[in-house]
């Protein structure tokens, strides 16, 4: 898709339900590896943070973003084969955010894969969870791509376990992005022994999607924006020749490419976050190549945040649907090293609010 | 005349006494005065992070992780949305009063004092640009 004007015109017509406007898809049918993978969209939706206020009041803000997402995927054509949550939905862990945020999703059609952010974990850990949405990790295959769901967030013994009083406290620590007391992100090696077992039956050239909440690599720890234990699981990837990484956590477009590997990041629903790139105090490592998204309007609530599709074919394409500005499409064709914005990737081609300083 | 002698004198050995002259401070009193602001920064750290401000539990933080994106050095500026010139201030009430719903500060309280001072540390070391976009 060129044009993703016309996608988002298309959006706000749906309504009317003049339906049947098909996307403009023009992509090139190339097959992945020896097997060829059937062409199919999928969305996510990310980092929705439902807060509760207190009984039955929430954020109302919050609420409208992941609304808004939910609505507009049924308007989607062609109609994604699922749609994957990328994590913290909740933003202090208590079941009654859950419970309203799954209620804001009721209305969604296609199956929901859900990956468990931080905000999600931290209070019970995980117990809600598993009983109601998801295991933390599992691995599934569709139209001849593996996808592999991994808890990302988990971080060391010490501090889940001992470091705090209480669940709440633990939760509210964890919470606070720029925490000095926070911890970072791990996958730890036993889920890592679990996805190299989940792996070794995946032929090399067969495409492999990972969807973790976190970042599979390391980009700024003071924010979590950050793995600690990356390394190790790119070198779990390493044999691959087709990975894709996506991820929530950061709010915000990101894509990066090492080695075999191309990582994407998505908006939040809830409220956009500053690249790294804007703390002067401490450097950081945000990939160069990303094209950043406008700097937000925080007078237009639903600025800087928005949900996105992924097209695979043979190459990649990621729409970012950005709210109340322009959509972006990033794509990773066959042959292409590192994924690229279709129509900023240029620096000459790029407008005064993509600077973020 | 003799009591203004007097007078001067008196205040001669009153600044004897105490050392104190206009231009001069000791270390003591830099350590004081570094003590001061860094008590007010801290005080601004927490409000940041706090839902005190706002009436919703929605704090500065989660939008501003260390205060990025709040470009203090850039103000007063030309604030489009508000459509005149406004200080940090200005926009620091209306994060309280819209993303956090609550009730805006008057300029002197002493929690504005705070929150601008936390802000301004956290942004220390980049030039001013007053106006910029």
């Amino acid at each position: 898709m060129r044009n993703a004007i016309d996608r988002r015109t298309f959006l706000k017509q749906a309504g009317a339900l003049t339906a049947a406007a098909s996307l403009p898809f023009g992509l090139v049918n190339v097959a992945w590896g020896k097997k060829p993978t059937e062409k199919f969209t999928f969305a996510y939706i990310s980092d929705a943070h439902i807060t509760q206020i207190r009984g039955t009041e929430f954020v109302a803000n919050f609420d409208k973003g992941l609304q808004r997402a939910a609505l507009e995927l049924n308007f989607l054509d062609p109609k994604p084969d699922f749609v994957v949550f990328g994590g913290d939905l909740a933003q202090l862990g208590k079941r009654e955010e859950f419970e309203h945020g799954r209620e804001l999703m009721k209305d969604v059609t296609i199956p929901i894969k859900w990956v468990i952010g931080e905000h999600d974990y931290y209070l019970d850990l995980g117990a809600y969870w598993q009983e109601h949405m998801a295991p933390l990790h599992y691995s599934f295959d569709h139209k001849g791509v593996h996808f592999v769901a991994l808890n990302s967030i988990l971080t060391h013994d010490e501090w889940t376990f001992r470091r705090w009083p209480t669940a709440q406290e633990r939760m509210h620590q964890m919470a606070r992005l720029d925490n000095p007391d926070g911890s970072p992100f791990m996958v730890k090696a036993e889920q890592r022994e679990w996805l190299k077992k989940d792996l070794a039956k995946v032929p090399k050239d067969t495409p492999i999607v990972i969807l973790s909440h976190s970042p599979l690599y390391k980009i700024f720890r003071p924010w979590n924006f950050w793995t600690d234990d990356a390394d190790e699981v790119q070198a779990i990837l390493k044999p691959y020749q087709n990975v894709m990484v996506f991820h929530g956590h950061v709010h915000q477009v990101l894509y990066n490419q090492i080695g075999t590997i191309t990582f994407n990041a998505f908006m939040a629903t809830a409220w956009p976050w500053p690249y790294p790139v804007t703390y002067s105090q401490l450097p950081n490592k945000v990939p160069e190549i990303t094209v950043f998204m406008n700097r937000a309007d925080p007078f237009k609530e639903r600025d800087g945040t928005g949900w996105g599709n992924i097209t695979m074919d043979g190459g990649e394409i990621h729409h970012y649907e950005l709210w109340e500005n322009t959509p972006r499409t990033v794509e990773k064709m066959p042959g292409m090293k590192y994924p690229a914005d279709t129509k900023f990737q240029d620096p000459k081609s790029r407008i005064p609010a993509q600077t973020q300083y | 005349m003799i009591r203004k002698a007097c007078a001067v004198a008196l205040l001669a050995v009153a600044i004897a006494a105490t050392g104190v002259r206009a231009d001069e401070f000791t270390k003591e009193d830099l350590k004081k005065w570094d003590d001061a602001f860094r008590t007010v920064v801290k005080e601004g750290e927490r409000l940041f992070h706090s839902s005190d401000l706002g009436k919703n539990s929605v704090s500065c933080d989660m939008c501003h992780p260390n205060a990025a994106n709040t470009h203090p050095e850039t103000y007063p500026k030309f604030q489009k949305q508000i459509g005149k010139m406004s200080g940090l201030r200005d926009m620091i009430n209306w994060c309280i009063q819209n993303p956090q719903q609550g009730v805006p500060l008057a300029a002197d309280d002493p929690r504005m004092v705070a929150l601008e001072a936390y802000i301004t540390w956290e942004r220390r070391g980049v030039k001013l640009a007053p106006g910029k976009h």
